[in-house]
């Protein structure tokens, strides 16, 4: 055996053993995508529209106050779009414009004098969206952590505004759904008025004229109040801003209230304890509207000045009130969700579908096998050992690059023989010619392989540049496709060619051969 | 062992006919798709799917009766192997917009009154609900996805070979795809994300066929200079058969094994790769060396010194003074 001989066949057993322990056990090793572990896949949508209109309506109730300190008159001021707002009738142009200043900074006022449309500056509304989508993004990731999930996948998806969410190995699909998607905006109001049994009892209490800056809120009657029958809805006003919200909590943990139900306590951070505290002391005797998602839980009276400490009351269960306390800690979504796509495997279809791939890939090995052996005889058998090669080193780069295998992942695998098989034949088929035209054996392997050398490159760049762009195309699975076919056509490089042509050298240094079985 | 060698088929002879059998195909597929519409799965179309495990053995008509108050146009079906009691059920997408959490309303509704109906105890076990914006978003990847990739395939064998290979290649690309088309449609495939996957695929495929042949053509037109073009073309063909045929044969063995054991979710895939693997053997044979024999002889008398076909052929390492022009 030559030198150089030697050292391509250690060369090969050192790739073969690196695939293996690269991959051994397969178990632990190789990623499984969400369709064969089971698990939930979820594309949402941030409605960015409603954080800017939150922010457009604060802005709004901000420069209504200063109007009112300033002591300018107005006709009308409101928020008309998400990103505009209308001020109409302005007594005195010069203190409007003063008392507006601030407001410049943020948003580009119309011309004209006595009554102006501001809109929000394009530039800074782009940030916004961005922002509201980053801190979106945050919050699920704190979220799906706090739910202890094995690597969860929480990332930007496709078009703007896009979250993509993935849970593997996630059995109560709904309850992972429920957390992650809720709002959980926590907001403190006082009740202005309230409660009323209907809406319109609500409206007609302000002869249906409700100030700008108040809204009407929905909410459960007091447990207390119905004597134990169930509680009707009832109606609350509030003010449209709130003094105190969710990003003022420090806290928030399950607990116990005074009858001894689940309940959610939380407390405030030092910023929002202090205006709390004015808050109350400034309103004992009336209502505090405990909100979460534009519903009243509760509204207690306030007896006293309370700094940082509060409690949600209502008809939970210790599971919701759990997974209140998880949503509440993890902040508030700053914008509700649009819900796009779903695909949730269940485990046992996903452990069927790893059943039927593996029999697939190893169904489709032994045909090809078998025909091959049957075909080219021991020159087949060097054309297996390079298809399993090839195989072999697929599996440990996959385990090595993290890659994800997927049901169709198991149909590159599929391929990847596919190609193996195409690129010996392509060599063996031109050793046989050579053969035919009466060459040598050596030369004719030589032959052989030099001729293909350049048309496998060929073939498998044009596959490579479809699985480019199949990876380009697909989601998770399809992803698992592209990325095993691609790993396969780059490895049958070496297996068709390295390999299978130490082989061939192999056997010849071992006996002078007159003929090839192949 | 060797088979079908010193074939002397004129295959280009048989251009004609190989055209208009193709055409057929591809125009009654057209036909089907346009009358009835292209069938797409839920990726595309967007939808609710979900696949459903009774403990006890259930028709079809009890899961249907019991999901009689869900509105809309259901499919239910078996899934699965036999003797598995799946059952699977879809919705076309409803009239409920994407607003907040409204697309979830339909796979919620299939569950409620499968729990509420007297169908047995059953399991979940795969949800898909998709919205007209990702149906959306991926059609158009799917759609620019192969563009995408025949464009850069014809690209890399003009490169490699003659512009002339190039269009020769991606016009039988083309054909392959329209004909797995039709045959996708003839046996009532839907079109879903795998089936595109398939398709992208055997893009890469096909053309692996038509790579071997253009090279050997190539060889050809190198070492026989006197001969005419299609006299070339012709044995290039024959000379590669044998392992046109192999190859073909045993990747169609390995998918088939994937269409038969793979499960109910990769059998469109294999199918269509079955179809596709058929196809492009026939097509790299008949379509793509004709058209690139008929776009060689049109720049031949159009340009009689060839320059063009010199200078657009990118010479390999080491062999760019082997070159030489068919004529």
């Amino acid at each position: 055996m030559n030198k150089n001989l030697r050292w391509r066949l250690i060369a090969i057993v050192a790739v073969i053993a690196l695939a293996i322990w690269s991959f051994y056990p397969p178990a632990s090793k190789v990623n499984l995508g969400l369709d064969l572990k089971g698990g939930v896949h979820m594309v949402m949508r941030v409605q960015t529209d409603a954080a800017l209109r939150i922010e457009t309506e604060t802005t709004v109730e901000r420069l209504r106050e200063t109007l009112a300190k300033a002591n300018v008159q107005y006709s009308k001021l409101e928020a008309a779009d998400p990103t505009e707002f209308v001020v109409e009738g302005i007594q005195n142009d010069q203190a409007f414009r003063q008392a507006a200043a601030e407001v410049d900074t943020v948003f580009s006022r119309s011309s004209g004098a006595g009554s102006y449309t501001y809109a929000m500056r394009p530039n800074l509304a782009v940030q916004l969206r961005e922002e509201t989508v980053t801190q979106a993004l945050q919050t699920i990731e704190r979220r799906v952590n706090d739910l202890g999930v094995a690597e969860p996948v929480v990332a930007r998806h496709g078009a703007a505004n896009q979250i993509l969410v993935q849970l593997p190995g996630v059995t109560d699909v709904a309850r992972a759904k429920e957390i992650i998607r809720n709002t959980a905006l926590l907001e403190l109001k006082i009740v202005e008025m309230g409660p009323f049994p209907t809406e319109e009892a609500a409206l007609q209490a302000y002869n249906n004229a409700l100030p700008p800056d108040l809204v009407v809120v929905p909410g459960s009657e007091d447990v207390a109040a119905t004597g134990g029958g169930t509680p009707s809805t009832v109606y609350y006003a509030v003010r449209r801003v709130p003094p105190i919200t969710g990003r003022d909590l420090r806290t928030a943990r399950p607990s116990l209230d005074q009858n001894n139900l689940p309940a959610v306590s939380f407390s405030l951070n030092q910023d929002g304890a202090r205006r709390f505290g004015q808050l109350t002391e400034q309103n004992i005797n009336r209502q505090l509207a405990i909100i979460l998602d534009n519903r009243v839980f509760s509204a207690p009276v306030i007896q006293s000045r309370i700094t940082d400490e509060g409690q949600i009351t209502g008809s939970f269960t210790q599971q919701e009130a759990q997974d209140l306390s998880l949503v509440l800690r993890s902040g508030a979504l700053p914008a509700p969700m649009d819900f796009l796509e779903e695909r949730t495997v269940g485990p046992s279809l996903g452990a069927d579908s790893i059943r039927a791939g593996v029999t697939a890939a190893v169904g489709g090995l032994l045909l090809v096998m078998l025909f091959i052996l049957f075909y080219y005889r021991l020159a087949g058998l060097n054309a297996l050992v390079s298809i399993v090669t090839n195989l072999l080193i697929l599996l440990g780069m996959m385990a090595y690059l993290g890659a994800t295998m997927t049901l169709p992942g198991f149909a590159g695998f599929i391929l990847t023989i596919g190609i193996g098989v195409d690129s010996n034949v392509l060599i063996f088929e031109r050793i046989k010619e050579e053969l035919a035209a009466g060459r040598p054996v050596k030369a004719a392997i030589n032959a052989g392989f030099d001729r293909v050398w350049w048309t496998i490159v060929d073939t498998h760049v044009a596959s490579l540049i479809a699985a480019a762009f199949l990876f380009q195309f697909g989601t998770g699975p399809i992803r698992g496709f592209a990325t095993s076919l691609a790993i396969g056509l780059a490895a049958n490089v070496f297996t068709a060619i390295f390999v299978s042509r130490t082989i061939f050298e192999l056997v010849l240094t071992r006996r002078r051969v007159a003929t090839l079985s192949i | 062992m060797r088979i079908l060698t010193d074939v002397n088929i004129d295959w280009l002879r048989w251009r004609w006919h190989a055209l208009a059998f193709s055409w057929l195909i591809i125009l009654s597929g057209v036909w089907l798709m346009a009358t009835r519409g292209v069938p797409l799965g839920i990726d595309f179309s967007g939808g609710t799917l979900v696949v459903v495990e009774f403990e006890q053995p259930v028709t079809e008509e009890a899961v249907r009766n019991a999901l009689a108050a869900v509105p809309g146009e259901k499919a239910v079906q078996r899934y699965g192997e036999a003797g598995q009691n799946q059952i699977l059920i879809r919705l076309p997408q409803g009239t409920e917009t994407e607003q907040g959490f409204a697309l979830e309303q339909q796979a919620t509704a299939i569950v409620d009154n499968l729990q509420k109906a007297n169908v047995g105890k059953f399991e979940v076990l795969s949800t898909d609900i998709v919205g007209p914006v990702i149906g959306e978003d991926l059609q158009q990847k799917g759609i620019y996805a192969t563009i995408g990739s025949l464009f850069g395939i014809m690209c890399y064998i003009a490169f490699r070979f003659r512009p002339s290979f190039g269009v020769g290649a991606m016009v039988a690309s083309i054909h392959d795809v329209l004909i797995t088309l039709s045959f996708l449609v003839f046996a009532g495939y839907e079109l879903s994300l795998n089936v595109v996957a398939a398709i992208l695929t055997l893009v890469g495929y096909g053309v692996n066929d038509q790579i071997v042949i253009f090279d050997r053509i190539r060889e050809n037109l190198r070492t026989n200079r006197r001969e005419p073009m299609n006299v070339v073309v012709n044995k290039g063909v024959n000379q590669t058969l044998p392992r046109t045929v192999i190859t073909a044969g045993t990747t169609a063995l390995s998918v088939l094994s994937l269409y038969l054991f793979g499960g109910e979710v990769l059998e469109p895939f294999a199918f269509a790769m079955l179809v596709g693997i058929i196809t492009s053997t026939y097509s790299t044979v008949f379509i793509a060396s004709a058209i690139a024999v008929l776009l060689s002889d049109r720049k031949r008398s159009a340009a009689p010194a060839a320059a063009t076909t010199q200078a657009a052929t990118p010479a390999r390492p080491g062999r760019k003074s082997g070159r030489a022009r068919a004529s």
